[in-house]
């Protein structure tokens, strides 16, 4: 089963920042236990509220206005896709996870609905 | 003769039932329902024919309903792999024996951390010890209805996010028994209270860390947890008045005392220590074993109590547990040397209890004026009619001396 690791209200040090090249290795080290267990599917970073946009079609009309849809003081900065057996394992790793120690990492399972097809495009490496 | 018959397996061998094919259906409901259609198959076959095993034929006919329902519900294509698992692990099973006890896992499913505190209580209840949703309701002064969507809410987080139905590995196992261990003890302590004095309640808590006990006897813990239990209940009786009025331990009558609960206490608390690991259950039951040993506060050995204590306090630090600490020591080495260790809790000023030790060591040490304010201030505090009682009367006692 796949889980949805949601990283809110973690700032880790960008490039040149102090602390960075630790954190950047404790990151990695944590997504090389991921595949260890053949459990990465996807992850990234989400650039923060002020680069969002917000889609909705109306009566055929596309309205589209800046910000995020849902206006939260929480900041959701990145995720990951893991593909673990149970809940338990997500939460094993979500907890050795280093963004779980600056900010908290909600953990969702994900749904395959029976008949829809979102199989990736093959050009399309994931980001 | 068939109704009595079904009843009497259901009832003797329902959790294990339940934790079976919990397991292999990875879904409460589902496993809550088959096992209820197997039930009423049973009563209309049974009078013909009565099975040799009744507790393999029960799991059986559960699994063929199981997958009827499946089918009927058109899960059947997306839910192959579990039904087919389903089959083989049934098939291959001709008696509960070979079916093995899977109320552990139930058990750490039910408590798992992933699930509110309540609705973990609740589902313990309901699935390992038995009760109904309205017995739960009553036991924990909820409505019914919000009880029962707790419960629905749980059984589908641990099928939709796929809760482990496993025992915790070895590595997370300590974490997740104190997260049992604690569902246990809220169980016991919510039939303790003066407004919910709960006899069935604690006595199916006790039988919950029996079995919990039982099924991992490598667990001091566990098995210190049933002492202490055992330790508290034997003096539920003397804890109130009739009206509801707590009675100090000072003050209760040791001859109500149940001493069935106390040996059997005892020696569960010894066996537990010869594991050499004490943990906070252990510790607190050790406790509670020496004033069920005394014959009143006069021979209670004070010093072993306060020793105790800093060990529980080493172990699981809390500034409650640091005023219980003080109480002892108060006893132990007299009220100066209790009222220098009160003095320096901190994180608990809105306690009541805090005042109110604070306001008796003032009264020992001769100091009427501050112990007047600090009975006072502790009654302010006190949400409960019953110690709001008491304390009024302390300072009443205080007053006309």
């Amino acid at each position: 089963m796949r889980y949805m690791l949601l990283i809110y209200n973690c700032d880790p040090p960008g490039p040149g920042e102090p602390g960075f090249e630790e954190a950047l290795a404790r990151i990695n080290a944590f997504a090389e236990e991921c595949r260890r267990r053949n459990a990465m599917v996807a992850g990234s970073k989400i650039q923060d509220e002020s680069t969002a946009t917000t889609v909705q079609v109306r009566d055929g009309r596309a309205l589209i206005t800046d910000g995020p849809f849902v206006e939260t003081h929480e900041h959701l900065g990145g995720y990951y896709i893991l593909e673990c057996d149970t809940l338990d394992e997500a939460l094993e790793l979500a907890t050795s996870c280093p963004f779980a120690e600056l900010g908290a990492i909600e953990v969702r399972p994900l749904f395959a609905v029976p008949g829809v097809d979102n199989t990736p495009s093959a050009a399309v490496a994931h980001e | 003769m068939t109704a009595p018959l079904v009843e009497r397996v259901y009832r003797e061998h329902r959790a294990r039932m339940l934790a079976a094919l919990v397991r292999v259906l990875g879904d409460f409901e589902l496993a809550e329902d088959s096992l209820q259609d197997a039930c009423a198959t049973a009563l209309r076959r049974w009078p013909d024919t009565v099975p040799d095993d009744p507790v393999a034929w029960l799991l059986t006919v559960a699994r063929n309903r199981a997958l009827d329902r499946l089918r009927r519900a058109k899960l059947v294509r997306e839910r192959e792999p579990v039904a087919e698992a389903t089959m083989t692990d049934f098939e291959a099973e001709s008696s509960l024996a070979e079916v093995g006890d899977e109320r552990l896992s139930l058990i750490f499913t039910c408590c798992h951390p992933a699930l509110a505190m309540e609705a973990r209580v609740a589902l313990t209840l309901q699935a390992v010890v038995g009760l109904t949703a309205g017995q739960i309701a009553r036991a924990f002064l909820v409505a019914e209805a919000t009880l029962a969507q707790r419960l629905v809410r749980a059984k589908r987080k641990i099928r939709d996010a796929r809760i482990s139905l496993d025992v915790p590995a070895d590595h997370l196992l300590p974490e997740r028994l104190a997260g049992v261990l604690a569902v246990v003890y809220l169980i016991f302590t919510q039939g303790y209270t003066a407004e919910h004095d709960d006899a069935g309640l604690r006595r199916e808590a006790i039988r919950l860390g029996k079995l919990v006990a039982t099924l991992m006897p490598d667990e001091p813990e566990a098995t210190g947890l049933v002492a202490l239990l055992l330790l508290h209940d034997s003096r539920s009786v003397t804890r109130h008045t009739a009206d509801g009025d707590v009675v100090l331990l000072a003050d209760q009558d040791r001859a109500r005392w149940n001493r069935a609960e106390i040996a059997e206490g005892v020696r569960l608390l010894d066996r537990a220590l010869r594991h050499g690991t004490p943990g906070p259950y252990q510790l607190q039951a050790a406790i509670a074993a020496q004033h069920a040993r005394a014959t009143g506060t006069a021979d209670t050995d004070w010093a072993a109590i306060a020793g105790l204590y800093a060990e529980l306090l080493a172990v699981s630090p809390s500034p409650v547990v640091a005023l219980n600490h003080a109480v002892a020591v108060a006893m132990a080495d007299g009220p100066a040397a209790g009222l220098e260790l009160v003095e320096r809790i901190e994180g608990i000023e809105r306690y009541h209890l805090l005042h109110a030790t604070r306001a008796d060591l003032l009264h020992r040490l001769g100091r009427p004026g501050e112990a007047a304010a600090a009975y006072r201030r502790a009654h302010e505090l006190a949400a409960n009619p019953a110690d709001r009682r008491f304390l009024a009367g302390r300072l009443t006692a205080l007053d006309g001396s």
